[in-house]
């Protein structure tokens, strides 16, 4: 896992997003296993507590489980995957809202870019597709 | 993270040179199985606290229970404490410092010392004359973290070394850290990246507490960084 923190929010808070993001794009699936916590901070070069906190904070909101001795999994269970995608989906949306607003766009001139922008993309010219 | 049990207890420390009252009060309570930092400028007090801690200087006042009993013979052989100035003998060898070393400390472990010398990309070999800075300083790290030391103290471990040599010691530190079993304590005057590496934070000011707490609260609270916090709080 390779990511770019800002060191101006959670640290832990990070990290669950980047795993949320993972299982919702299905880079991880339902019964993966998640790097150990140890490997992980060495990989970001973050305190080993601070990954046990994020699992910790997974685990009780469902995503993920630990198993004894066997280490931590995405929780077998489509829904999960549905509200985890649902979730970043309405946060990007509502962030992409907001910043409509604050730049004086009403409702129907940004609901006007987005569709220009889907044809641009569906056009296959001017931004690239993820 | 925490199990409950204090690796360090302070309760109103207090040290006097004879120009100066390096410590005026200090009081905090270290909780096994975490990486504290001790943040301050240049003469806030941050050796000096760590130097009472290690058992190397007697306080004026205060109380001081280091891994539950007070500083003693026995209390500093179970810490592991890296000074701020150079304590390497420059006529050795990398292995020789290793070896020298290993023969003062039951806790140490061979192997660990051997991957952290491969990871710090040290040559066993080299003379440590000729040694870069960075490099002396990797290998001072590696002094204390190859040892199974419930409590490692490390004073300015980045200070005054390139910025690769400061990279890998915050990841070595990230690598060897064994949580639970072990609790750090790491003073520096320059944030920077260290700050992932906390788990809660103290700012020292003219030997005196000015801010103390969770990292990550902090950054919450503050919707900064530890780093720009410590900037604010010492512009």
């Amino acid at each position: 896992m390779d990511m770019k923190f800002t060191t101006s929010i959670p640290i832990y808070l990070q990290i669950m997003d980047e795993i949320k993001r993972q299982i919702a794009t299905g880079v991880l699936k339902p019964g993966d296993k998640l790097p150990s916590q140890r490997e992980l901070a060495a990989q970001l070069k973050v305190n080993a507590n601070t990954v046990q906190r994020a699992y910790r904070e997974m685990e009780v909101l469902g995503l993920v489980e630990t198993l004894r001795g066997q280490g931590t999994f995405v929780r077998r269970s489509q829904a999960i995957v549905e509200e985890t995608r649902r979730e970043l989906l309405s946060r990007l949306v509502d962030d992409f809202a907001c910043a409509m607003r604050s730049l004086g766009f009403d409702r129907g001139e940004a609901l006007e870019l987005v569709r220009s922008a889907f044809e641009r993309i569906e056009a296959g010219e001017g931004v690239e597709e993820q | 993270m925490s199990t409950g049990r204090q690796a360090l207890v302070v309760r109103d420390l207090r040290k006097r040179y004879p120009r100066v009252e390096a410590l005026k009060g200090i009081s905090l309570s270290v909780p096994t199985g975490e990486i504290w930092g001790l943040l301050g400028p240049n003469g806030s007090g941050k050796s000096t606290f760590l130097k009472c801690v290690a058992g190397l200087l007697r306080p004026d006042g205060g109380e001081l229970e280091v891994l539950g009993a007070p500083p003693s013979r026995r209390t500093k052989e179970q810490l592991a404490y890296v000074p701020e100035v150079e304590n390497l003998y420059r006529w050795m060898t990398v292995s020789q410092v290793l070896d020298f070393t290993a023969a003062f400390y039951p806790d140490w472990q061979g192997e660990s010392a051997l991957e952290l010398l491969e990871f710090m990309r040290l040559e066993p070999n080299a003379k440590v004359t000729a040694l870069s800075k960075g490099m002396r300083a990797r290998l001072r790290l590696i002094t204390a973290l190859a040892r199974r030391a419930p409590l490692i103290l490390l004073d300015e471990p980045f200070s005054g070394i390139d910025p690769a040599s400061r990279e890998r010691i915050v990841e070595g530190i990230a690598r060897q850290f064994k949580g639970e079993e072990q609790t750090m304590i790491i003073s520096t005057h320059a944030v920077g990246d260290a700050e992932r590496l906390f788990d809660a934070v103290v700012f020292l000011q003219e030997g005196t507490i000015t801010l103390q707490g969770n990292a990550e609260d902090l950054r919450s609270r503050h919707g900064k960084s530890i780093n720009d916090l410590f900037k604010e709080v010492f512009a």
